[in-house]
Formats: structure tokens, sequence, C-alpha cells
């Protein structure tokens, strides 16, 4: 155990490292990619282009530096095959032809090594990308982390606040600039839980747990929603996101608490029948709900919370 | 006897579906009445439905590929057009369970029914001519593999009429696709029709391999033989490998639904993630199972146009064969979001980019085989050209797809819809329509219009950037596939665009069409005596066109790479000079 917290402290350190170092060397891929992505951004204010918090912001990052390194090869790729294709056009006279040209040792050297360099590069790029924003990787911060426990139903999504002990439907209230954690399973089919804005899809499975880690930077309302077909009511299956300041998220769980009915045994059965509802808090929610659901799901015996 | 198939089991009242099997079935009574009253029965019995010679097993899977591509074309033109106005408070004019049901039959028709059919049809066709053989090894067996697919195609078009369709995209996940979910017979629809067309698919990889390893002419040496007889190789021993997969993976799926069993139910100790692991198993190296035989009728139709050898042919066969082993490797891609670990990801990923170098050097290698070539312009040509460039960039998107943060942000969105159209309509359907107008000349002894193949595939091109460029931007800006109806109004306007490319798509097709009617009609005129109209370079222009039944008189000896262009009969003004070069490479006996 404790070598793996060296191990995990090491590799976090030098991730800070290349962190720097590529952001360094981004800034001028970045530059580079400021034709296509203002073509792009300038008609995108919304989505994987436009994060509002640390994990959404890194994955644009490596998604345009992945972008950037293989425009250095497409690019030129294709404009050799236009190029090629009209020099070389059986009427002109002027091109030469070469009909038992068909091997180059320095070609074929070339050819080989151009897409070998750019997988090494994307391969370091995945590599340390897929450590620094594994999904159950917690998020630094000063501030406290608040847990949030999701199930998809059909066709809604349940957020239960363990530690207020509140619940909503449809709609997820978060404090800006705290970790949230959370928790995903699904007590139907399978789903994926996703809000473009602040970064990492994730699956939510029947009988699985699944961990994320998120972090809103800013107040703002975002788009959630889930991003795998589960039925004929998938398409309302979509979420705002609140992430108001810090001081106004206890006063949003202090006005659930006060308003909404209790999320029991009971009232679970009748939301999780099937059909789409609208936004609505629960004021108090049985103890232990998450995991009893997660277990009911899978037919596991177990007593009623 | 019917079980539980009663009247309700035909939607009578829903018009769409009812105005669709009304007119296919007039359609197809209308074809059977034409058959019957010009008396064609003896004929198309005889000739085509009872044959056993790969050429017309070949023609009748491309046919079969044409005709489906116009159902799941129909699906598409429906979607695109949901999606175009389905937005705000509006639900567009497809209820949940009809467009469920479409875009999963569109994806299982597409991949299954008229991709699939129109690679094997393409091998069926040529592979045999190309190593000199007479026919395929078991040509009965051929037959019977044509017939299965037919037979799983028509199943998935009866259930238009007859109950309905899977409601739970082509791949069928579970726990949706079990009986707890989708009680009705769209997913037994869905799950027969492909084991029927799988075990069809099976046997013909099993054809395919034996002919291959056995029935080459004398002397062609495994180096010696078309680069696309290799990626047709390749192909089919990813076909023999991946489907039983598939066959035990549905297998398991039925046994769920009819037997009670609990592979993939939530109950029980079922997993879901399983079925995700092995339909993945089998449906990575799928993707590989049809591009390949498309990069090998590139290969063909870019050296023949450029009046030149492949550059690089043992780079070629390399490539594929590294790519035959690598797409066994990295199937993990399609659920990086699964939850796995930073380090399994990160494999799978990393060894999902390596792909990317041996399809980057074909990518070269035919870049190369233009260089000093004598490029003629006709549309399999043409076709090639617009596949190398659409490749690239599909290739591009998929390589980012790939890096597993970059796929956290875009999975399942529209995005990577986009990205796999653009692989596949840009690799697999462009190989298909270039194979087409390339191999028609020599199948039916005339050439295809000119002018009308021009027009085909500009509109194809053309419509497919107009259609999939919006989707792209979509997918960015945070849009996820498979939705009946949005709120997001911001998305509108570039549906609405991607609908007009399915309109100019449209167009594509209709050329297409009409381009073989033209053709048909004025074959008299466009007769190729030569048997050779591309000034062709391998085997299968040796013989007459169409070649007889027995394919060669006289079995050819091949003595080197390019077997019918290096013939010594066949002296070229053009190049006198490098004949030696030519056979100091190709024959192994030489210093």
């Amino acid at each position: 155990m404790d070598a793996h917290r060296r191990l995990k402290n090491w590799s976090s350190r030098r991730a800070a490292r290349s962190t720097r170092r590529s952001r360094a060397r981004s800034v001028r891929s970045v530059r580079l990619l400021v034709s296509t992505t203002a073509l792009l951004s300038g008609c995108v204010h919304e989505g994987v282009l436009d994060p509002h918090g640390p994990i959404s912001a890194a994955e644009r990052l490596i998604l345009l530096n992945a972008t950037g390194i293989m425009l250095v090869v497409v690019v030129p790729v294709i404009l050799m095959t236009l190029a090629f294709a009209w020099w070389y056009r059986a009427s002109n006279s002027r091109a030469q032809y070469d009909p038992g040209w068909d091997y180059s040792g320095h070609i074929e050297l070339v050819t080989w090594s151009i897409p070998a360099m750019v997988v090494i590069l994307l391969a370091a790029v995945g590599w340390t990308g897929s450590h620094e924003l594994d999904p159950k990787q917690k998020i630094q911060s000063s501030a406290k982390p608040i847990r949030v426990q999701g199930v998809s139903l059909d066709w809604k999504w349940l957020f239960i606040y363990p530690d207020q002990g509140v619940a909503s439907v449809n709609q997820l209230v978060i404090p800006a600039g705290a970790p949230i954690e959370f928790s995903l399973s699904s007590a139907t089919v399978m789903n994926a839980f996703f809000i473009p804005q602040l970064g990492s899809m994730i699956y939510t499975m029947p009988g699985m747990t699944t961990q994320l880690n998120l972090l809103a930077q800013s107040a703002g309302e975002y788009r959630g929603f889930g991003a795998h077909f589960s039925g004929d009511g998938f398409s309302d299956m979509r979420f705002p996101v609140n992430a108001v300041s810090g001081a106004e998220f206890p006063a949003w769980v202090e006005r659930a608490r006060s308003g909404g009915e209790t999320l029991d045994a009971g009232a679970y059965d009748r939301l999780a029948a099937p059909g789409t509802v609208a936004a609505q808090t629960y004021g108090r929610v049985t103890p232990r709900l998450f995991e009893w659901i997660v277990e009911r799901t899978v037919g596991a015996p177990v007593r009623e919370p | 006897m019917f079980g539980k198939l009663t009247w309700n089991a035909i939607p009578f009242d829903q018009p769409i579906p009812m105005a669709a099997s009304l007119f296919m079935t007039v359609l197809i009574f209308g074809i059977l009445g034409l058959v019957t009253w010009k008396g064609w029965w003896p004929y198309l019995w005889r000739e085509w439905l009872t044959s056993v010679d790969h050429k017309r097993i070949g023609v009748m899977y491309v046919v079969l590929a044409l005709v489906l591509l116009l159902r799941g074309f129909i699906d598409a033109l429906m979607m695109r057009s949901q999606q175009a106005i389905a937005a705000g408070g509006a639900q567009g004019y497809l209820p949940p369970e009809h467009y469920d049901q479409i875009f999963s039959a569109h994806g299982t028709i597409m991949i299954f029914f008229m991709a699939m059919p129109f690679v094997v049809g393409l091998m069926n066709f040529v592979v045999p001519l190309q190593i000199g053989a007479r026919d395929v090894a078991f040509p009965v067996l051929n037959a019977i593999s044509l017939w299965l697919t037919a037979t799983g195609a028509l199943l998935v078009n009866v259930s238009l009429v007859v109950g309905n369709f899977a409601r739970t995209g082509w791949l069928g996940f579970p726990p949706l696709s079990e009986l707890q979910f989708s009680p009705d017979v769209g997913v037994d629809y869905y799950l027969w029709s492909l084991q029927i067309s799988g075990i069809g698919t099976l046997l013909a990889g099993i054809n395919m391999v034996t002919t291959i390893l056995k029935l080459r002419a004398p002397g062609m040496s495994y180096m010696r033989m078309p680069v696309f007889c290799w990626t047709a190789l390749g192909s089919n021993m990813l076909i023999v490998s991946a489907f039983p997969v598939l066959t035990a993976t549905l297998g398991m799926l039925l046994l769920d639904r009819y037997a009670g069993m609990h592979f993939f139910t939530n109950t029980g100790g079922g997993n879901a993630m399983l079925y995700f692991n092995l339909i993945w198993v089998w449906g990575h190296p799928e993707v590989y199972i049809l591009i390949l035989p498309a990069f090998g009728v590139f290969s063909e139709i870019i050296s023949t146009f450029s009046g030149k050898p492949l550059f690089g042919y043992r780079s070629m066969v390399g490539a594929t064969l590294a790519i035959v082993v690598l797409s066994y490797t990295v199937w993990l891609h399609h659920f990086f979001t699964m939850g796995a670990g930073a380090d399994v990801n990160a494999f799978f990923g990393i060894m999902s980019m390596i792909i990317a170098v041996p399809t980057g050097v074909k990518v070269f290698n035919w870049l190369f085989t233009l260089y000093r070539g004598r490029i003629r312009y006709e549309p399999p040509l043409l076709w090639a050209i617009g596949f190398m460039i659409t490749f690239v960039i599909g290739g591009l998107t998929g390589v980012l797809l790939a890096v597993p943060p970059a796929d956290f942000a875009l999975h399942n969105s529209l995005f990577l819809v986009a990205h796999f159209h653009n692989v596949i309509i840009g690799g697999v359907l462009f190989g298909g329509m270039a194979g087409l107008n390339f191999w028609f000349p020599k199948a039916f002894g005339f050439t295809l219009d000119r002018r009308l193949g021009f027009v085909s595939f500009w509109c194809w091109l053309i419509g497919f950037y107009v259609a999939f460029m919006p989707l792209y931007i979509l997918g960015l800006m945070g849009m996820t596939r498979r939705l009946q109806h949005y709120d997001n109004l911001a998305w509108q306007p570039y549906l609405i665009v991607a609908g007009i490319g399915a309109v100019i798509i449209l167009c594509g097709i209709a050329a297409t069409l009409l381009q073989l009617v033209v053709s048909i009609r004025t074959r008299q005129s466009r007769l190729d005596r030569s048997g050779d109209p591309w000034d062709g370079r391998t085997l299968e222009w040796s013989t007459a066109s169409p070649p007889p039944m027995y394919n060669f008189a006289v079995l050819p000896r091949v003595e080197s790479l390019d077997a019918f262009w290096t013939k010594p009969s066949r002296y070229r003004a053009a190049a006198p000079t490098d004949s030696s070069r030519r056979s100091s490479r190709s024959s192994p006996a030489s210093p």
C-alpha cells in the first residue's frame, strides 16, 4: 500500500512536470491550430471546446494537441495527393513517367518512420493523459469535496447527496469551486453520465458503481445528459447542472430539506417506474439508499433500508 | 401453427411502415410479375439462382448489397429529416418507438447486409480470377453462403411488415436487449437474421481462405499474389477467426431470451459488460474485414490507372498482415468510458494508435504509386483519390478517439458517428463503388457510362462532406447520438445542413442506378471485346469478358507479380527499358 502511494506521488509529480512542459510545447501547437479552432469555436460556445472545469480544460488541451500533432502529417499528405494526382495526369507531357519504379528503400524507411514517430508522440500523450485524467482520481482542492450518488433510471436521473441527506431528480446542483465526487450506477439498463463542459463521460451500469471526479470552476448552468442509448425515453434524459456559489449551495440544501417529500423505498419505487418526470427535490433520504438500489438491481436479497 | 403471431403483429395503425411495406410489396410483386410475363424464370433459375459459379455468386452478392443500400439509405434519410425538424419542443414525425427501430435497422443493414455483401461479392468475383483458378474451393458452399446472407437480409425486411425490428442500436447491447426491457419480437428478428447471415459469412470466409491457400495457378507464389488477394486473405482470415465470436455472443443472448439463462441479464449473476467485450472482440476485427478488401481494390486501381506497379508491394503485404494481427488487440477502445482504469485504457489506446502505422504506410505507398505515373482519370481512379483524402481525415479523428482522455469527451457523440461514417463511407463504400466501376466490364463484357460515373462520384463526395462535417461540429458541441428530439436550437442549423448532404448523396445513388440502366440499354455500343478495357495488370484481364464459366481455357503459368502486365507477349512501347528490372525483382531465382 505504501509503495503504491509512493508510486502515485512520484507519478503525480512527474505528471505535473510533464504537464508544465507540455503546456509550453502545446502553446505553439495551439497557435498552429488557431485557424482551425477559430473556425470551430466561432460557432461553438458550448460543449467540449468551451470548458468550465479543470478536467474538461485538460481534455480539450489533449484534443487540440493530438489533432495538431496529426495535422502535421495529414495536411501534407492531402496536399501531396492532390498535387501528384494533378501533375502526373496523363495529358501532362511535362510530367515524368517511370513505369517500372516501384521500390525505394529510402522512401520506405520514411513512410514507416513518419507514422511511427507520430504514434510515439501520441502514445506519450495518451499514456500520461490516461493517468492524469483517470476518472477515479480525486481532484486536489482546498474546498471540501461534495459527494453525489447518481442513478440512471428509465428515463430520468436521480442524484442523492448522502452527506446533506437530500436528493434531486433531473437536476444537479453543485457548489462551484468544490470537487464533486460522483458515485454512479444504473437501476435499469446501461447509460452514461456526461456534462461536456465539466468533462469525462462515464458509464452507469446496473449492479456496478463507477467513480467520477469533476469540478466546476465558475458558477453557471451547464448541460448534462445520458449519453448511452437506453430506450424510448432516452432523448429526455437530460438535466441542467447548476453550479452555484459556495454560499448559495447550503441555501439550496436548506430549501430542499424544507420542501420536498421523503425519498424512501416506496417513493423510490414510484420514481423508478418507466416514464419521464419533471425536475424535483426530496427533503429527506433514507440512509444507504444508493447501496440498496445497486444491490437490488442485480436481484441480491436485500432488506429495505 | 403460428405461435405468438397474430394479425396484431402487422402495424395497420402506423402509416409510415404500412406505406413502406405496401411500396415494397408492390415492387416485389411487380418484379415477380415482370419476370413471369417475360418468361425469364427458367433462365433466372438455371443461370443465376441455382448457380454455383463464383462470378455469378459474386454479382448476386453485389446486387444484394445495392438493394440493401437503398433500404438502409431510406432509413438514413428518415433519421436526418427527423433530427432536422425535432428541435426545441417539436417531436418530429417519428415517435421514439419508430425512430429507435430506424437507427437500429440502418446500422444493422448497412454493416451486415450492405458493406459485407459488397466486399464479399467483390472478393468472390475477383479472387479466383486473379489467382488463376477455375472457381472457389467449395462452389456449392459458396452458393449456400450467399443464400444464408440473403435470408438474413430478407428477415430484417420482413420485420418492417410483420412485427417490428430491434430498438436497441445495431449491436443490440444488453441489458436493453434482454427480455426484461425488450419483450417484443424486434430483438429476435435482429438475433436470428444476424445468426443466419453470420453463418453464411463464416462459410464464405472458410471458402475464400481455402481458395487462396490451395488453388493458386502454377507459379503464383505468395509474393506474386496481387495485393487484392492479400487483403482478401487477411480479411477472410479475420472472418474465420472473428465470426465464431459473434455467433457465440449472440447465441448467449438468444439463450438468455429463450431459455431463461443469465449471461448478460441484470439479475442472476449476469453481466452486460461481458457482452460489450465479446461483441467488440468481433466488432473491431469486423471493421478491418470490411476495409482490407477496399484497400486491395484501391491498390489495384491506383496501380492500373497510374500505369505503374504498386509502390512497395512487400510493405503493403506486411502492413496488411500487421493490421490483421493488431486488430485483435484494440477492442476495448470502444468503451474507455467503462471506468476500467488508467493502465488498461492507456494500453488499448496505444495499441489502437499503432494500427495507424501500417495504415499510414499504405496511404504513403498509394501516394508513391501515383508519383511518376501516367494517371488516367476514369471513375474508378476518382473514387480512389476521393478515398485517399477522405480516409486520412477519418483516420485522424479515429486516432483522436483512441486517446482515452479525448474519448472521455467525445465518446457516443455525433463526432464518433461522423468518424465511423467517414471511414466506412470514405473507405468501404468508396471501395465498393470503385470496384463496381472497375470490374463491371469484366463481369458483363461492356463498360459503364463514364459521365454518370463521374456524376455519382462527385455527388457522393460532396454529399459526404456536407452531411458529416456538421456532425463532427455537433459532437464537439456536445450532441450525443440516437436522439429522437433535442431542446438545443443551436444544433438545428447543422442538422439541416447534414440533411441537405444526405439529399446530395441521394443524387449520387440515383446517378449510380441511372448509370447501370443507361449502360445496360446502350450495351451494344459499349462492348469490350478485348477483355482488358483498362490496360490491367493482373490475370483477370487476361481472359474474355465476361469470362467463360471455367474462367481460363488453359490455366495460366505465373512468372511474376502483375502477371498479365509483365507477360512477354504483352510488349509495351511505353516500358521497354525496365522489363529486365521487373523480372529481376519478381523472380526469386535470379540473384
